[in-house]
C-alpha cells in the first residue's frame, strides 16, 4: 500500500495531538515514539516512506528506519516503524494505533457502581464457538510487512 | 473470511445441502458488493466516485443504517476513513442476521452462524443445551476466559491482539490510548451486537458504560491491566463448562 498524501498530514496532526494528550496525562516514564517529530516530518517528504539512508548491507535488510504503510484496522489505522541495524530488526515502534482519537482517556476510570469487575481467568477451552477480533493483528502484520519490504536488500 | 454454519434440526433431510449452498452464496454476494478489497465491488465504485443516484437500493439502505448507527453512538461508529467509505463494521453483523433469518424462514430453529468471530445462535445444540460461546483472552488468543450460553442471540467482540514476541515492542505509553483490549457485546441479534461493539470499543473505558445504558445489550470489556468490567445483566449469560 502506498503512502497517500492526506494520510501523512493526518498522521502528523494526530501524532502532535497524541503527544500533547500523553504529556497531559502525566506520562513520564519513557519518551513516547510519537514525540520524535523529526523522524515523522522527514518521512512525509519521501514518498516511498523510508527515513534514513542505507549503509551497510549485511543480512537481508539494509540498516535504517522504515515506516510501514498505514494499514486499516477498521476502527483506526495501524502504522509501524522498523529499525534495522547490522542487517537485523532491532526495534518495531507504533506510529499510529487505533483509538488514538480518544485523547481524554481516563486511565484511572472509576467503575460506575452497577458495573462489576473481575480479573480475567482461563476457563475450559471446550466451547463450540469462539468470539474474537482479528482486525488489528492483521493490520499490524500488513504494515510491518510493508516496512520490511522497503528494507530488503 | 471463513464462515461456519451448523444446523442441528433433524427434520432438515435432503434439502439441507441446497440450503447451505444458498447461505454461502449469499455471503459471497455480500462480499462482492461490500468488499473494499475488490476493485469492482459496488463500494469500490462508490469510493471511485459513483454518485448516489446510481447506487443499488440495498447499498442506500446499508449506508443509511451506518449513518443511523453513527448518530446513536455519538459519532464513535464512523465508516468514513481517509475520505473513503468502508461499511464492513456494520455489514458483517447485518449479513449474518439476514442469513439467520433466511434459515428461520426455511424452518430451521436450532443453528448458529459464525463469521469472523461474530455469532448468531438460535435454539439448542446437539446436546439439547444452549450454544456455548467462548470469549478469547486478548493476551493469549488460544485461551478462553469466559464461557457464555446463548440461545436466540448475537455475540460480537471488537478488540486488539498484540503478540508478545521479542521483536514487537509496543511502548507502555500506549496503555493510555489503548486501555481496552477487547469488548464483547451480547444482543438480541448479531446486527445489534456488532455495530455497538464496534462503537463501544472505540470509546475506550467509557464503552462499557455506554453498553450498560442500552436496555437490550450486555457487555464484557477487558482492560490492558487484565481486569474485566462488565454490565449488570451480563452474568445471566455466563455458564461454566462441565
Amino acid at each position: 500500500m502506498n503512502y497517500k498524501e492526506p494520510a501523512k498530514k493526518i498522521v502528523i496532526g494526530t501524532t502532535v495531538l497524541g503527544v500533547f494528550a500523553l504529556y497531559s496525562l502525566g506520562i513520564r516514564d519513557k519518551v513516547p515514539v510519537l514525540s520524535k517529530p523529526s523522524s515523522i516530518v522527514s518521512a512525509s517528504s519521501n514518498s516511498s516512506g523510508t527515513v534514513a539512508g542505507s549503509t551497510a548491507t549485511t543480512g537481508q535488510y539494509k540498516d535504517g528506519a522504515y515506516n510501514g504503510s498505514v494499514a486499516d484496522a477498521y476502527y483506526g489505522n495501524v502504522q509501524v516503524s522498523v529499525t534495522i541495524k547490522a542487517g537485523g530488526i532491532v526495534d518495531v515502534q507504533f506510529l499510529q494505533y487505533p483509538n488514538t482519537h480518544s485523547t481524554s482517556v481516563d486511565i484511572n476510570q472509576q467503575a460506575m457502581p452497577y458495573l462489576k469487575q473481575e480479573a480475567i481467568q482461563a476457563k475450559s477451552a471446550n466451547v463450540q464457538i469462539v468470539s474474537g477480533a482479528t482486525y488489528t493483528s492483521q493490520a499490524f502484520t500488513e504494515s510491518l510487512s510493508n516496512a520490511l519490504m522497503q528494507a530488503k536488500v | 473470511m471463513p464462515i461456519t454454519v451448523e444446523v442441528v434440526d433433524e427434520t432438515v433431510g435432503k434439502t439441507m445441502a441446497g440450503n447451505f449452498k444458498k447461505v454461502f452464496a449469499y455471503f459471497n454476494d455480500v462480499d462482492k458488493r461490500y468488499s473494499t478489497y475488490k476493485p469492482n465491488s459496488e463500494i469500490s465504485q462508490i469510493n471511485d466516485g459513483l454518485p448516489r443516484n446510481q447506487w443499488s437500493r440495498e447499498m442506500k439502505q446499508v449506508i443509511d443504517l451506518c449513518e443511523q448507527t453513527k448518530q446513536q453512538t455519538a459519532g464513535y461508529f464512523d465508516i468514513k476513513r481517509e475520505h473513503k467509505l468502508d461499511p464492513s463494521g456494520l455489514v458483517k453483523g447485518w449479513a449474518i442476521r439476514n442469513a439467520a433469518n433466511t434459515l428461520l424462514d426455511m424452518g430451521y430453529s436450532n443453528f448458529y452462524i459464525e463469521a469472523g468471530g461474530d455469532i448468531q445462535a438460535h435454539g439448542l445444540n446437539a446436546n439439547q443445551q444452549a450454544w456455548s460461546v467462548g470469549i478469547r483472552n486478548p493476551f493469549k488468543p488460544d485461551e478462553i476466559i469466559k464461557v457464555l450460553k446463548i440461545t436466540n442471540g448475537g455475540v460480537a467482540t471488537s478488540g486488539t491482539y498484540i503478540r508478545g514476541t521479542h521483536i514487537y515492542n509496543p511502548h507502555d505509553n500506549f496503555k493510555a490510548a489503548d486501555a481496552i483490549k477487547s469488548m464483547t457485546v451480547i444482543g438480541p441479534d448479531i446486527y445489534e451486537a456488532d455495530r455497538f461493539a464496534t462503537a463501544a470499543f472505540a470509546m475506550g473505558p467509557k464503552g462499557i458504560d455506554f453498553i450498560e445504558q442500552q436496555p437490550n445489550l450486555e457487555g464484557y470489556s477487558i482492560g490492558a491491566d487484565k481486569v474485566a468490567t462488565f454490565t449488570s445483566g451480563f452474568d445471566r449469560f455466563v455458564g461454566e463448562d462441565a
